[in-house]
């Protein structure tokens, strides 16, 4: 690849990643002050308040508006004429230390048992790439996770016996978020899986958790559940902080596959009220669609893209 | 009005600190998780510039940036969760005298019984309002132990009512989050249709 058109890869992806870091999502942000305008609850306001004008002062001050900007996780959908497929991986371990060091964001990872911080972002295995192969697509769609560790606390996967069925389902993950909710900075955006294995199940969850709020899945029963939990969830009435108010999420997400008759296998993954994803697509001649910032513009002063 | 507590804090300025009370803070304050807490028990070090007793900590990892003069300044730093220092904290709070422990989320009973016996509080700064508390720090007036890395190393700062901080664990040992929480168990409970009986005396 010409060096010219790969820094300029580098610098699409480390520009994405500050952009992450500094600004919530369309959804996360407008689901935010829906809830908070919806509020009753005077200490749940006051922490609503709080929020709002963290989000805010972060954008106006071009910091990320929380210091644990996570271990960085990238979904690479990779369209099968991509030109620069090859490229991929190296170009976001380098946009990776370049954001870390220039937005800057906190240098995160810990190599494995050691626990010796790399200071960059990047180390054995970090950041997370994972890839999928897009059919008949010359674009590459780039989606991050910012994994912050307070709302990766609560994430667990669970392979139940299938006559515990839906009711289980729902234990499993209420018991979760009451144990653990408070801790991680709600209102929560919950994604759930539902599978065989407790692995696939977690990854199904994670894949959940990536889906705009307000999505639902296309398998009808799927979709009932979703609503059924996120109902039962808000009556639980968490709220901001742990201390109790109207509501307890932004959104409860499912991605179910067929599982065998034998498990239930189910997985849950939790985002904080500053859930960071983003969604970019970078087509064959490294010009990018915002998906998932579209409020922000291309040119306008708070766009790094 | 607002209530300041200002270091070094005596016991007076905050035994009549009640669960859920707001307060601020002014003073001195350092960082301090999961490594700190165990360099102090475990290795038995204590920093050289920072007195913790009758002082402040906060359960946080900063993001820490450098100025064009070369001096180092809070970018962002909110709390980190509390819970996961309880194995240390209740021992923690005997050995330093340390008054005011500020984080995210709740502790639990040991660090309760802690605060009861030596006089301290736990308080809850609102979680991912890292730019919010960033502007409320003055200056950054010391790092140590910057060999753990940056989130896990003691920064030591000088804040302006830095706050709202809201009381979750009170000299009395009564913890706010531990009662909601059965509160939010008593809910998830009925929902579920299991047999419990509700106790009266718990409302939000």
């Amino acid at each position: 690849m010409d060096k010219e058109l790969r820094n300029r890869f580098v610098d699409i992806v480390a520009d994405f990643t500050a952009t992450t870091g500094i600004y919530l999502p369309d959804d996360v942000e407008m689901k935010l002050r829906e809830l908070a305008a919806e509020e009753s609850r005077s200490e749940a306001k006051t922490m609503y308040e709080c929020i709002l004008r963290n989000i805010e002062e972060a954008a106006g001050l071009g910091r990320p508006l929380c210091q644990d900007t996570g271990v960085l996780q990238f979904f690479a959908g990779v369209g099968t004429g991509f030109p620069y497929m090859d490229e991929i991986g190296s170009v976001i371990k380098e946009a990776t230390v370049k954001s870390t060091l220039e937005t800057p964001l906190r240098p995160n990872v810990v190599e494995p048992l050691g626990e010796h911080n790399t200071g960059t972002n990047e180390g054995y295995g970090a950041p997370y790439i994972q890839y999928d192969l897009i059919p008949g697509s010359s674009d590459l769609r780039l989606r991050l996770y910012m994994a912050g560790g307070g709302c990766s606390l609560p994430g667990r996967s669970k392979v139940l016996m299938p006559l515990e069925g839906i009711e289980g389902i729902r234990r499993f993950v209420y018991e979760t978020v009451v144990e653990w909710g408070a801790n991680a900075c709600p209102p929560l955006m919950i994604g759930i899986g539902l599978g065989t294995c407790a692995e696939t199940s977690a990854l199904l969850s994670k894949m959940a958790l990536l889906r705009p709020i307000g999505t639902h899945s296309s398998y009808p029963k799927v979709a009932e559940l979703e609503d059924e939990i996120r109902s039962d969830l808000d009556s639980i009435g968490i709220a901001p902080l742990g201390f109790g108010g109207s509501k307890t999420v932004l959104g409860v997400n499912i991605e179910a596959a067929g599982h065998h008759p034998a498990t239930l296998g189910v997985g849950i993954t939790t985002g904080c009220w500053a859930t960071r994803r983003g969604e970019i697509i970078i087509h064959d001649d490294l010009s990018v669609d915002i998906i998932s910032h579209r409020r922000l513009k291309s040119g306008d002063i708070r766009c790094l893209l | 009005m607002k209530k300041i507590l200002t270091t070094p804090i005596s016991y007076e300025q905050i035994r009549d600190l009640r669960t859920g009370d707001t307060v601020y803070l002014s003073g001195m304050l350092a960082t301090c998780r999961d490594a700190g807490h165990k360099r102090v028990l475990e290795e038995g070090i204590m920093p050289r510039e920072f007195e913790f007793r009758d002082g402040a900590i906060f359960h946080a990892g900063p993001i820490v940036g450098t100025d064009e003069n070369g001096k180092k300044y809070m970018v962002s730093i909110g709390p980190t969760t509390s819970r996961r220092m309880e194995k240390l904290e209740a021992d923690f709070i005997e050995k330093t005298g340390v008054r005011l422990i500020i984080g995210k989320g709740g502790m639990m009973k040991d660090t309760a019984e802690a605060c009861r016996k030596y006089g301290a509080v736990h308080c809850a700064f609102p979680g991912g309002c890292a730019v919010v508390a960033a502007l409320d720090v003055e200056e950054i007036t010391g790092c140590e132990w910057e060999d753990l890395g940056m989130p896990e190393a003691l920064w030591i700062m000088r804040v302006k009512e830095f706050g709202p901080l809201v009381v979750s664990v009170d000299t009395e040992g009564n913890n706010l989050f531990d009662e909601r929480k059965q509160l939010f168990r008593q809910r998830m409970h009925c929902i579920l249709g299991d047999e419990v009986s509700l106790p009266d005396n718990l409302d939000v």
